[in-house]
């Protein structure tokens, strides 16, 4: 753990969430949904990640950046349990949410994804109308109530209302791109998570549907707690109020470098690994 | 992966019912297919119980009789085998050459719109019922062919049996080793023709041994095929009764499936507990050992073809 | 074959055609003529099995679909094996596409690569190998006499002949359902599982739609391979059977039996003629049968491939 930046909240020691509530700095004083606790997680026996540990203040943007194979999306899939779908995967260490242990034995993974949704790379719409996308997670919750409302609620939170509300019968996979990711943004609002988890959400999209995207984070993150998987620094130092930055070891595994207030990170970071990264040297 | 106990009404639980229902699909699902090992080993102990009967039936020296006469007590293994060995070359040498000629031909050389109108018609042969096929060969495929090419030949031939059973088995060899050559990456053959390769050196000098494992399995499958099928063989190679040691392929002869199909069928239909109802199975046993064998080895060059690339 | 211009053509530094290229042109005719005999068989197989068989509907008419077995060749008809054959389908599609569809799901969706999942997958396209008589062995050693311990008759009736056919049957569908539901793109399932469908919501609501076209068409596949197997049907006794004609279902079920295939292996051992013109007349409903199942597979498959 020598690696970790004494500057992030939480080295993992062996009393993690004590440590944490001490050595968290003062600018994020925001209360966290999720902390994740010395987090390491194997592909088999290859290890991707290890020794993480970071707190996801509510109702923030906390982007994860760092060169490819550093673990991002690995640890952005440990949240919600996603990994557990990829045979041979395994993970140590601790993800609380509201203190709770996600990978404690009796956690249904069913729950925590109805509570942690996710939106990926590529956006993905199911083969159904625009209407039977956002409606289907409500429907797999047994959602009884206005229906029509929801979806309609869910789609003016997602800034794709106007675009497709004439529409709704059509399949959401005559969408463009930039549409087709705001459907799957709405689509994970309609469930009502607490916290979305966004993996690389901009990478095949343009310049202006990446923009729309990154206004429509802002907007909703005052519902919703958002953490950003992002290989785009300018992405990050926009849009972002925290920002950890993860490298790879010698040992190919990937560990925290440092962690904080993304002005900072961006502006005055502490690590020289840190200082190249973000302005272009490497990765 | 901490086995602490849930507090008190956390909502990550999950309802009990889902988990209940999960667990009830997921058994469900699995019986399914555990159902697939079961008929396995419902074949083997069927086949092995009543052959190891039979065989506890006869003297051994019964296997070795002039020919294979099961109510006359007479089970020539030799016989059955060579007859299956006869029609099994005469269907691979017209399936071999057609089949793959017509894969070479798909991959290589037709454009879409030949493809998409020639694999239909390869799918409609491969999907006639065997039972017609033997009918053809029986009443066409002998007069029309084989006894206008040797003059010598009877109504029922082994050799009629053989191209019949060889019709049947084309589109097997030609659809396998087609997906084969398909499978060989595009940058091969562009490489072969960015060396001034014209289109037959590049399909046999680059292609055919590129694909080679999937073309050897389509040989393979199609030859285990051809051992099993029973129909054609029935209908077209005649000697219902039974047959005597017979090389000629010209004649009349018997082979294993044929000797089964007339065991359950002819009118030598014979039941019961007695000896020549049970070769019934010993033929089966055979069958199936022969077949099983073929298969495991065109599968090991499948699974060849699919790790290359 | 030994072109003296294609061996030394390649060492000339001119761009222009160097002659004709006769084994080249040798080659591509010889496999042009591989695939055309392909198609001379089928034309000359359907064409004879038409010239010969057409004057008996041109004579009888409906009548020759209508009519039972009989032992005059001018009375018989294929009516008894028309109803076996579709009872007999019934049998396979109740039995076979559940299990076999749900072993698919089984493999694909909840086993992973263990070592349990392996064998079966090997088990699998094992019993795809073995021969259809060998499927007649087990469906006489374990259906028949099965079902004659429980009923009252010998047994070979036309259960025991459609759950053999859906034994035989099973690994087809298992195979192209397997395929089916491999080739649903993992996008699909992640976007499901990510917003909290359970296994069996996400294979329900997503994966069975976007792979149910690939599934139809192998299940239409078998169901064609079901209706023209015969030598299975022989094993089990379809072929001196005929149904009872005081047809209860009862009766229907557990009485002798007989089925399309089986009565053109029948009748094509009579001898004479007129019998070889039935044959023939009972093929074409045979093929008609199954040129229209495999025709309807191929169509469905060309329509919906590839959508992603």
């Amino acid at each position: 753990m020598t690696t970790t930046s004494s500057e992030g909240p939480a080295p993992a020691g062996p009393d993690p969430v004590l440590e944490a509530d001490t050595a968290e700095p003062a600018a994020s004083v925001a209360p966290a949904v999720v902390r994740l606790r010395d987090v390491g997680l194997f592909y088999g026996e290859f290890r991707a990640v290890k020794g993480v540990s970071f707190d996801v203040p509510t109702h923030q943007i906390t982007s994860i950046i760092g060169p490819s194979g550093s673990g991002k999306s690995t640890l952005l899939r440990s949240i919600n349990r996603m990994n557990d779908l990829i045979a041979g995967t395994r993970m140590e260490g601790e993800i609380l949410y509201h203190e709770e242990n996600l990978y404690a034995s009796y956690v249904d993974p069913v729950e925590v994804r109805r509570r942690i949704g996710m939106v990926f790379q590529k956006p993905n719409p199911f083969p159904k109308s625009i209407y039977d996308n956002v409606a289907f997670g409500p429907r797999l919750n047994g959602f009884k109530g206005d229906l029509d409302g929801l979806v309609e609620q869910s789609l003016r939170r997602a800034a794709i209302w106007d675009e497709v509300k004439d529409k709704l019968k059509q399949s959401g996979l005559t969408l463009s791109g930039g549409q087709q990711q705001r459907l799957c943004i709405a689509r994970a609002i309609a469930t009502d998570p607490e916290v979305i988890l966004m993996d690389e959400p901009c990478s095949a999209l343009d310049p202006r549907a990446t923009l729309q995207i990154e206004q429509l984070m802002a907007e909703i993150k005052e519902r919703y707690t958002i953490v950003i998987v992002t290989h785009n620094m300018q992405q990050a130092a926009r849009a972002s109020d925290r920002t950890v930055f993860l490298n790879m070891a010698e040992d190919r595994a990937g560990y925290i470098v440092e962690q904080g207030e993304t002005a900072q990170i961006f502006t005055n970071p502490t690590h020289q690994m840190t200082e190249d990264y973000v302005s272009g040297r490497f990765g | 992966m901490t086995a602490s106990a849930a507090p008190g009404g956390s909502l990550l639980r999950g309802s009990r019912r889902r988990r209940r229902n999960e667990a009830a699909v997921r058994g469900a699902l699995f019986a399914a297919a555990a159902l697939s090992i079961l008929i396995s080993v419902g074949i083997v102990l069927s086949l092995v119980f009543e052959a190891v009967s039979f065989l506890s039936q006869i003297e051994l020296s019964q296997l070795v009789a002039p020919g294979w006469f099961p109510r006359r007590g007479m089970f020539s293994i030799a016989t059955v085998v060579v007859g299956t060995l006869i029609v099994t070359v005469i269907a691979m040498t017209i399936a071999a050459p057609v089949g793959l000629g017509s894969a070479i031909y798909l991959s290589e050389y037709a454009t879409p719109r030949v493809r998409g109108i020639v694999k239909p018609i390869l799918e409609i042969l491969a999907g006639i019922p065997s039972v017609v096929l033997g009918f053809f060969a029986l009443t066409w495929i002998s007069p029309n062919i084989v006894q206008n090419l040797f003059p010598e030949a009877k109504g029922f031939s082994l050799m009629a049996a053989g191209i019949g059973v060889g019709v049947l088995t084309i589109p097997l060899v030609a659809s396998i080793s087609e997906d084969a050559m398909r499978a060989v990456p595009n940058a091969l053959r562009e490489a072969s023709y960015g060396l001034g390769s014209r289109r037959l050196t590049t399909s046999v000098r680059v292609i055919v041994p590129a694909a080679i494992s999937g073309i050897v399995a389509a040989l393979i499958l199609a030859t285990s095929r051809a051992i099993g099928e029973t129909m054609v063989v029935a209908l077209a190679a005649g000697a219902s009764g039974g047959s005597l040691f017979t090389v000629d392929p010209l004649g009349p002869g018997q082979t294993l499936t044929a000797a089964m199909a007339s065991l359950a069928a002819g009118s030598d239909q014979v039941a019961g507990a007695n000896a020549a109802f049970q070769s019934l199975f010993f033929l089966g046993l055979l069958l199936f050992l022969m077949t099983l064998v073929l298969n495991v080895i065109a599968d090991t060059f499948v699974r060849r073809t699919r790790q290359k690339y | 074959m030994n072109a003296p211009s294609a061996v030394l053509g390649s060492r000339d530094r001119s761009v222009r055609r160097d002659g004709i290229d006769i084994r080249g042109l040798l080659f591509a005719g010889f496999l042009l003529l591989a695939l055309l005999f392909s198609l001379a068989i089928l034309t000359v197989l359907v064409g004879s099995q038409v010239v010969q068989g057409f004057p008996v509907f041109a004579e009888r008419g409906i009548d020759f679909l209508t009519s039972d077995l009989a032992s005059n060749p001018a009375n018989a008809g294929v009516a008894q094996g028309i109803v076996g054959t579709a009872l007999l389908v019934v049998v396979v599609a109740v039995l076979a596409f559940p299990v076999g569809i749900m072993t698919a799901l089984y493999l694909e969706e909840y086993a992973g690569d263990t070592a349990l999942a392996r064998f079966i997958n090997i088990n699998v396209r094992n019993l795809a190998g073995v021969p259809s008589v060998v499927y007649g062995i087990l469906g006489l050693a374990v259906f028949v006499t099965l079902l004659a311990v429980l009923g009252d008759g010998d047994g070979k009736t036309i259960l025991s002949g459609g759950l053999t056919l859906a034994v035989l049957v099973l690994p087809l569908v298992i195979i192209t359902s397997a395929e089916a539901i491999r080739a649903v793109p993992d996008a699909l399932r992640e976007a499901g599982f990510g917003l909290g469908g359970s296994r069996w919501q996400v294979i329900r609501q997503l994966i069975l739609p976007a792979a149910a076209p690939g599934i139809l068409t192998g299940t239409v596949l078998a169901l064609s391979r079901a209706i023209g197997e015969t030598a299975v049907l022989i094993l089990v006794g379809a072929v001196l059977g005929s149904f009872s004609t005081n047809g209860s279902l009862g009766a229907l079920l557990t009485g002798p039996y007989t089925a399309l295939p089986a009565i053109v292996f029948d009748w094509a051992r009579k001898p004479g003629p007129a019998f070889q013109a039935d044959t023939s007349a009972a093929i074409i409903v045979l093929l008609a049968i199954t040129i229209l199942a495999n025709a309807m597979a191929v169509v469905l498959r060309n329509r919906y491939e590839r959508k992603w």
